[in-house]
């Protein structure tokens, strides 16, 4: 472990006296996982989790043209956004080639909020100050000064209700606003990465403590409980979101992982790798994202070959797999042939040298009940 | 972290509970903790003939597979069937309801003790 040269995030010693397993991610120390992650992940489907998502990146982006800029740089619109909005979107290499994946929240006329994944947030500030060059724009890696805390599950809201003014809770989804929780500014949205209801709170990383305390104790009577990395890879997996990283990556566009639908095209000025993105989105894919799973026990995993069952030829590859603690099966994402995509497809994995049957499955293989 | 001093160990996690020429073998608290839940494990055959230091098995959890391996010498004569329907006793109880297979053994390797066990974890 090493745990003494990674960061550590404004709650490591809270995680410490949980008694958490750490993981290095991305140069942060975070827990891994509390306790169990299976009871952690079904807390999160059941009644809430309470997660520290302190890692991430979290880029400012203000002036006048901060809007313009940004419909610029990324593939989406967020001039368009409303104000206290969020849009999931993406910022892509000239070749088209997606360098991550974010969240865009909308803070005023003239701010936005860009949260980048841990690993990507300095790439993407830097490519963000370049792309604004031009623009009436200040772009600011203010990753330092933002905590980020997540609680999440069909109780999260009945815990919010109990520590935040009411307009929190009737937030609608994707949106954000300023507020007071437990006597501290904060941002919270009705945001996440778990298939399920929840808020994620931006704070200073001095009121992290607090804040995290006042959910922890809110959430005691719902049966909230600290959550950890490894039930959240399962949640998102389970809902089907991709992971930079595994579905997502700088050889891929919008378009090859089925997230086209996030790219406008008709932005005055274009953006950077729009015509690369557009060629994609004419020629066709040479790959579909699908989900797979599998009566096997042995679970397909990141990296496997997906093969003909008949012929044993390639033809994919298993982005991400898990055994699904919600569905009792192991489940997996791949990019396949789009000849082999079709829901019911018979496919194999060859997993550590033995080959498990598997079918293709429309994604998400999770979604909760409203 | 419990390693118990009646048992022996190898540097790939696994204990050891010789009693006459039949070894019970499992993977250590340490192994168990560090793996995460375990959903899956994958057992040799009974009948097999298993040979120390080789991939005899698979421990799977959600986040990770990690190999098993054979810490000594001889044939399987009994697999921990439990295991194959509910494999949690591999994180809830790895000294007792946890343990794997049993080998009747024809070699022994230099195996660690619980104090060469625990310093080999604990400097890890």
């Amino acid at each position: 472990m090493t745990v003494q040269t990674s960061k550590l995030t404004a709650l490591y010693d809270i995680h410490r006296a949980l008694g958490a397993t750490f993981m290095d991610f991305a140069g942060w120390a975070m827990p891994l996982r509390y306790d169990s992650e299976i009871a952690e992940h079904t807390a999160v489907r059941t009644t809430a989790g309470l997660f520290d998502l302190s890692h991430m990146g979290e880029i400012e982006v203000t002036g006048r043209e901060s809007g313009r800029a940004l419909d610029f740089a990324l593939v989406g619109r967020p001039s368009r956004i409303a104000s206290g909005r969020a849009r999931y979107t993406m910022i892509c290499d000239v070749d088209g080639g997606i360098i991550d994946d974010l969240v865009v929240y909308r803070l005023g006329d003239e701010r936005y909020l860009v949260v980048a994944n841990a690993s990507n947030a300095t790439a993407v500030a830097r490519e963000l100050r370049e792309r604004a060059r031009g623009f009436e724009a200040d772009v600011d890696d203010a990753s330092e000064r933002w905590s980020l805390i997540a609680v999440q599950g069909p109780r999260a809201a009945a815990i919010a209700a109990e520590i935040a003014p009411l307009e929190v809770v009737s937030l609608p989804y994707y949106a954000i606003t300023k507020t007071v929780l437990a006597s501290r500014d904060v941002l919270i949205a009705r945001t996440g990465y778990t298939g399920e209801d929840g808020f994620e709170v931006y704070c200073h990383p001095d009121d992290a403590a607090g804040v995290w305390n006042s959910l922890a104790a809110a959430g005691k009577r719902h049966d909230l409980r600290p959550a950890g990395l490894a039930c959240r890879d399962t949640l998102r997996l389970e809902a089907g979101m991709p992971l930079y990283g595994q579905e997502l990556d700088r050889t891929l566009t919008p378009f090859d992982a089925g997230l086209g639908r996030v790219v406008t095209f008709d932005k005055e000025g274009g953006f950077v790798g729009d015509q690369a993105i557009l060629d994609r989105r004419d020629q066709g894919s040479e790959r579909t994202l699908v989900g797979l799973v599998t009566g096997s026990r042995r679970t397909p995993r990141h990296g496997h070959t997906v093969v003909d069952p008949s012929s044993g030829e390639p033809v994919g590859w298993v982005t991400s797999g898990a055994p699904s603690p919600t569905l009792g099966h192991p489940i997996a994402m791949a990019y396949v042939d789009p000849s082999r995509s079709m829901a019911g497809t018979p496919l194999k994995v060859e997993v550590r040298g033995s080959d498990v049957d598997v079918q293709v499955v429309e994604l998400p293989f999770y979604r909760r009940r409203h | 972290m419990t390693v118990p001093s009646h048992l022996q160990y190898t540097a790939q996690h696994e204990w050891v509970a010789l009693e006459g020429d039949i070894a019970t073998v499992g993977i250590t608290e340490y192994a168990a903790e560090a793996l995460g839940d375990v959903v899956y494990v994958d057992l040799p055959d009974v009948g097999a003939s298993v040979t120390a230091g080789n991939t005899c098995g698979e421990v799977e959890s959600t986040k990770s597979v990690s190999d098993l391996f054979a810490p000594v010498e001889g044939e399987v004569v009994e697999i921990n069937q439990g295991l194959v329907d509910d494999s949690s006793a591999v994180n809830l109880a790895p000294y007792e309801a946890g343990w794997l297979f049993r080998v009747r053994v024809s070699g022994i390797p230099d195996l660690l003790s619980a104090d060469e066990y625990s310093s080999l974890i604990s400097g890890s």
